[in-house]
């Protein structure tokens, strides 16, 4: 089985170039204008804004999609282009490979004229004559804005294919929220306000996707959190919902302490540049110290730990359900919570280098992608809310990403994104149809059965949750196991051929990861759909602010048909999105049609800012394998809920007498997954665990970083393996330290300092300071009663009095310079600094 | 001509300048004596470039003197204004009258 | 003309330069001393309008002669006559009045001799024997001057520009009555 792409065999790259490309800051330019007409009109318009805001999101996706039309066609050029090289590095498309003597369009006439009377230097490495195909260098397109001390300040866009596939993904699903927000919180009160953020951050991703170095990458990223930010804070009169909000501002912070300090030491390592493209080249060129890129490249995993809900900065991601449901399918699932994974993406080149992804078997993003993915994937087990199961879904999906992007697996983690992006918004946009109709968001109190009422919105969702459990032939099973693929671990600890590294620990935190997430989807589909409708009345929580229009009707119903289209929409592509990127040579089809996804959306490395990465063999054991793994999965969740529970009592959501009742380890982790791990309690160190519980939890994090950077740095310094583990230990433990004092200080710095400071400080009092004292007491008493008469009197006494005396007569001289006089001070200040300027003569 | 004159000359201005500001009663003598220190500095920028002409570099001193006065014109008028609330509050601008700080 | 003849010139032209250089020097240090110790307001104001002209006088000197014709304009045409306002609006008495500087003033000169000692030996150990040759080079054209405003340090201009939009709106607000 061939496995290689026709880009990689390329060993020269082609400049990329067509109008959409160049000019994509139309794009982003139109969603912030947007937002400002929403902003200044869109209280007067009949709509309320959201006019303004559907017509201009859906002229993006249609703009995104003639701009990825364009990029496919220049891929195809590229591929059918039989190169010559102009200078060093240059290289133009000196003829079609069907020999119609096409020549560049890109470099234009001069450069071809040149070209021509050179006599062409053909490149003719393969042994079939002259090389087809070539890679393709990323359009970019960028002015100076500011120049100072010979850096030059850009702003530009960069469009290659992970840029068009972002594009696409963002624009479709902002377009699918904004239709689905009209019904959705129609008569909010804050209706316009609504749209206007929706503009905005669909603006800011568009910008940070196309940013064209990491300056702009920081703005894009900080743009989108403040419109995380606004917009959990929707309905911020409950104090939960902007405590939830101020959360997930603060968690980022955290992270983005990480993205400004690796940024700058990127800057810095690389020679002062900005530039994506050159940082990353560098980085693969190996002219960039390792040592600065892992250090980087750490750094900004801090930043997608926060960004992406990464254990264990993950925390503020379930708290975001707090804002309206569609926000979740928009910002908390598809699109934002991508950026880390987008960041990495971008610079893959730096990952790639600094982590030493390549040959390994172990590294810090891929083991914090599969602690992420089982944590995720656990914690949403045990959760009545099922939006909070569908965010911490989120989160086990995000993991995996992360992972997939650990072992070198590129194109599956994008793949993944992409395919993620749809069937996640699907099923937010599911679980919001069915709150809209129940009015709550608890499965076990207010759900149960409601497939007979909303047959539509069952349909989707199930669609949704096959698609995220991996069943084949859904959009999930392929990313899924492109990634599972991608770790090389099914080798048998050997590494496949053409994997990049045998990353066996993580194809098993995969497979389970995958079990796992079968099984919770089962159990949502039973509290959700199945069994008998547990609701019948309502109570005040309606969070979608329109209580008289919806305040009477008895019976839940299906949504209408503005938040129907989307599922259904959504749900298609959920089905159709894997087949995009079949694993070459699947059931002999021809090289035309597997792949596409990969083929048309990874850079080449022949454009020299893409490492070069392998990419593991498909394996059919493997497919089927994991597919077997998520059948058990699906059977048993199904048999238990759908046979026991349902057996025992239609309307129950629980077995009563089961496991967890029964066996007391069970219930110790069920209360523990219920906690979330206890890392909420410890970043506020407000309960018991607090002290114990952060020790604890860092010692382990410690190790667990600690061995993964053991494995980065013993791979990158030459360094032997156990002093790299205490480093390793000690850098895990104080980022944790960092981190988690961070947190304390900005979350809960009052609980936190009083209660277990009270605490220590009540111990310390009663047992040791009250015993000594006591003693002292005792002591003290039977010696003063001998020295009262001789010393105290005399001595003692005229010492108090005099060092009273003393004290106050030296406050009152001290009294006299602070004066209020400004000139006095301004002496004072002018003869210090006398003082400093002629040490730092005599010194200097 | 030598660089060091116009250095020394700045010095003694720079100096004046800080021991007006430092004696002076009334604010408005301060805001003058501040003047001084500014000029001295100006004359220090303009010296600087003129010695760095034949590096061809006379322009960034220039350049900076010209903000310096712009911003010592700025200075003057905030002052002003902050000595005329003075003096309407407090019927006096004897800086050694608005001793708030005092202890 | 010989050499010798551009020579002397030149010398002629150099020892001119010094005692200008010198004149001037000696006018401002005296009428700077005198604004910060005469008894009348209004006189030291129109001292510091002599010490003002000096420094254009040395720019001139210096070869920026945009640069001295801006002093003159900006200083003694409007700052000075700000301040001649400021004195009127404060109604401070115009004439001789005794207690214009405070009672200890010695801690004061001690702290302007003593900078003047640290700047003055920090001065000449630096520039001792730098010279500035100012007689063959033709003063910088005023729109040297501009093109460097406008492009090199086009951020800086504009930032300026906003302080003293700043400083203006701060000055009303600041100085108006209730």
């Amino acid at each position: 089985m061939t496995s290689l792409l026709a880009a990689e065999e390329a060993s020269a790259a082609i400049q990329a170039g067509g109008f959409f490309l160049e000019n994509v800051w139309i794009i982003p330019a139109i969603m912030a204008t947007s937002f400002a007409c929403i902003l200044f009109f869109g209280k007067r318009l009949p709509k309320g804004g959201s006019e303004i805001g559907i017509a201009a999101v859906l002229i993006c996706f249609l703009l995104s999609l003639v701009t990825a039309g364009q990029w496919i066609s220049e891929v195809n050029r590229a591929d059918n282009c039989v190169v010559a090289q102009l200078s060093e590095d240059k290289y133009i498309c000196a003829a079609s490979a069907d020999g119609a003597g096409e020549f560049a369009s890109a470099v234009g006439s001069a450069g071809s004229a040149v070209a021509a009377e050179n006599d062409v230097l053909v490149d003719a490495e393969g042994d079939e004559g002259p090389a087809k195909g070539a890679g393709l260098k990323p359009v970019i397109s960028n002015r100076t804005w500011w120049s100072n001390g010979g850096i030059n300040f850009t702003v530009g866009t960069m469009v290659d294919g992970l840029t068009v596939a972002l594009l696409v993904v963002v624009s479709l699903v902002s377009t699918l929220v904004h239709i689905y927000s009209t019904d959705y919180v129609a008569g909010d009160r804050r209706f316009t306000h609504y749209f206007a953020f929706l503009s905005l951050f669909t603006a800011a991703m568009l910008f940070f996707v196309t940013a064209e170095n990491i300056l702009q990458m920081i703005v894009g990223w900080e743009l989108v959190g403040v419109c995380s930010f606004a917009l959990i804070g929707h309905w911020w009169e409950d104090q939960s919902n902007s405590d939830a909000a101020l959360k997930a501002f603060l968690t980022n912070r955290v992270g983005d302490m990480g993205l400004l300090i690796g940024m700058i030491i990127l800057f810095f390592a690389s020679g002062e540049t900005w530039s994506i493209v050159d940082i990353n080249k560098l980085a693969i060129e190996h002219t960039t110290s390792h040592t600065l890129l892992l250090i980087a490249s750490l750094c900004l995993l801090a930043a997608v730990m926060s960004k992406s809900g990464q254990f264990f900065l993950h925390t503020w991601l379930p708290d975001a359900m707090a804002g309206p449901t569609p926000v979740s399918a928009l910002i908390h699932a598809a699109t934002m919570v991508v950026a880390g994974i987008y960041l990495v993406a971008r610079l893959y080149g730096v990952f790639f280098e600094g982590l030493s992804i390549a040959g390994s078997s172990l590294n810090a993003l891929a083991l914090i992608g599969g602690i992420t993915t089982l944590v995720g994937a656990s914690l949403a087990f045990v959760q009545d809310d099922i939006k909070k199961v569908l965010a911490y879904s989120t989160i086990s999906q995000l993991g995996y990403m992360a992972l997939a992007l650990g072992v070198g697996a590129w194109t599956a983690a994008i793949f993944h994104l992409f395919t993620h992006a749809f069937f996640k918004a699907l099923l937010f946009l599911g679980a919001g149809s069915v709150s809209h109709s129940v009015h709550s968001f608890n499965m076990k109190t207010h759900m149960g059965g409601m497939r007979k009422f909303m047959p539509t919105t069952y349909k989707t969702f199930l669609i949704g949750s096959i698609a995220l459990a991996g069943l084949p032939p859904l959009a999930g099973f392929w990313s899924k196991d492109e990634i599972l693929v991608g770790t090389g671990g099914w080798g048998f600890f050997e590494g496949k051929p053409h994997s990049n590294g045998a990353y066996t620990v993580m194809l098993v935190m995969g497979m389970l990861t995958a079990a796992m997430t079968a099984a919770y989807m089962t159990r949502v589909m039973y509290l959700t759909f199945f069994g008998e409708f547990r609701g019948g009345h309502h109570d005040d929580h309606d969070d979608h602010g329109h209580d008289d229009a919806h305040a009477h009707h008895g019976d839940p119903h299906e949504s209408g048909p503005r938040i129907l289209w989307p599922l259904r929409i959504l749900a298609f592509l959920a089905v159709t999105v894997g087949f995009l990127n079949l694993p070459p040579g699947f059931l002999g089809l021809p090289k035309g049609i597997t792949e596409r996804f990969g083929h048309y959306v990874e850079p080449s490395s022949a454009a020299k800012y893409f490492p070069k990465i392998n990419h593991a063999d498909p394996s059919w054991s493997l497919a089927i394998f994991s597919t077997i793994v998520v059948s058990l999965g699906v059977a048993a969740a199904y048999f238990y809920y759908f046979v026991r529970v349902n057996r025992q009592n239609p309307a129950g959501t629980e077995l009563v007498g089961g496991p967890t009742s029964r066996f007391g380890l069970l219930r110790a982790g069920h209360t523990m997954l219920k906690n979330n791990y206890y890392l909420d309690h410890i970043y506020d160190g407000g309960a018991p665990v607090g002290a114990a519980g952060a020790t604890a939890v860092g010692a382990l994090f410690g190790v667990a970083a600690g061995s993964a950077l053991g494995f980065s740095l013993d791979n990158g310094l030459d360094q032997s393996f156990v002093p790299s583990l205490i480093w390793g230990i000690v850098l895990g433990g104080s980022v944790f330290a960092i981190v988690s004092t961070a947190l304390r200080t900005g979350v809960g710095a009052a609980t936190f300092v009083k209660r277990p400071l009270a605490w220590a400080t009540n111990w310390t009092h009663e047992n040791v300071l009250d015993a000594a004292v006591d003693q002292v007491g005792i002591r003290s008493v039977q010696a003063a009663e001998v020295v009262y008469t001789r010393i105290d009197q005399g001595v003692i006494d005229g010492t108090v009095n005099a060092a009273g005396s003393g004290s106050s007569g030296i406050g009152g001289e001290l009294r006299r310079m602070t004066t209020g006089k400004v000139q006095q001070y301004a002496t004072v200040m002018f003869a210090g600094a006398i003082v400093l300027a002629g040490l730092l003569i005599i010194v200097i | 001509m030598y660089l060091v004159q116009f250095l020394l000359l700045s010095s003694v201005l720079f100096c004046i300048g800080v021991y007006g500001v430092l004696v002076r009663r009334n604010a408005v003598l301060v805001l003058m004596s501040i003047e001084l220190i500014l000029n001295a500095v100006n004359i220090n920028f303009v010296a600087f470039g003129a010695y760095n002409r034949e590096l061809g570099a006379a322009i960034p001193g220039e350049v900076f003197a010209l903000f310096i006065i712009a911003v010592a014109a700025a200075e003057v008028g905030v002052g002003l204004a902050m000595v005329l609330t003075i003096y309407r509050n407090r019927k006096s601008i004897d800086i050694h009258e608005v001793d708030l700080l005092k202890g | 003309m010989t050499t010798v003849t551009l020579m002397t010139t030149a010398l002629g032209a150099v020892v001119a330069q010094n005692v200008f250089f010198y004149m001037i020097a000696a006018i401002m240090v005296f009428a700077a001393l005198r604004v910060v110790t005469s008894d009348n307001i209004v006189h030291a104001a129109l001292y510091l309008v002599v010490v003002l002209a000096g420094v254009a006088a040395q720019f001139v000197l210096l070869g920026a002669e945009f640069l001295g014709v801006t002093q003159v304009l900006v200083y003694i045409g409007a700052v000075v006559v700000l301040f001649l306002f400021g004195i009127m609006l404060t109604r401070a008495k115009v004439g001789s009045e005794a207690n214009l500087d405070h009672q200890n003033r010695w801690p004061a000169i001690l702290t302007a001799v003593m900078l003047l000692l640290v700047m003055a030996y920090a001065v000449i150990d630096f520039a001792g024997d730098e010279e500035i040759e100012v007689i063959n080079a033709s003063p910088t054209s005023v729109q040297e001057v501009s093109d460097a405003i406008f492009s090199t340090y086009i951020v800086a201009f504009e930032a300026i520009s906003v302080l003293l939009l700043a400083a203006l709106i701060g000055a009303i607000v600041v100085a108006r009555k209730e």
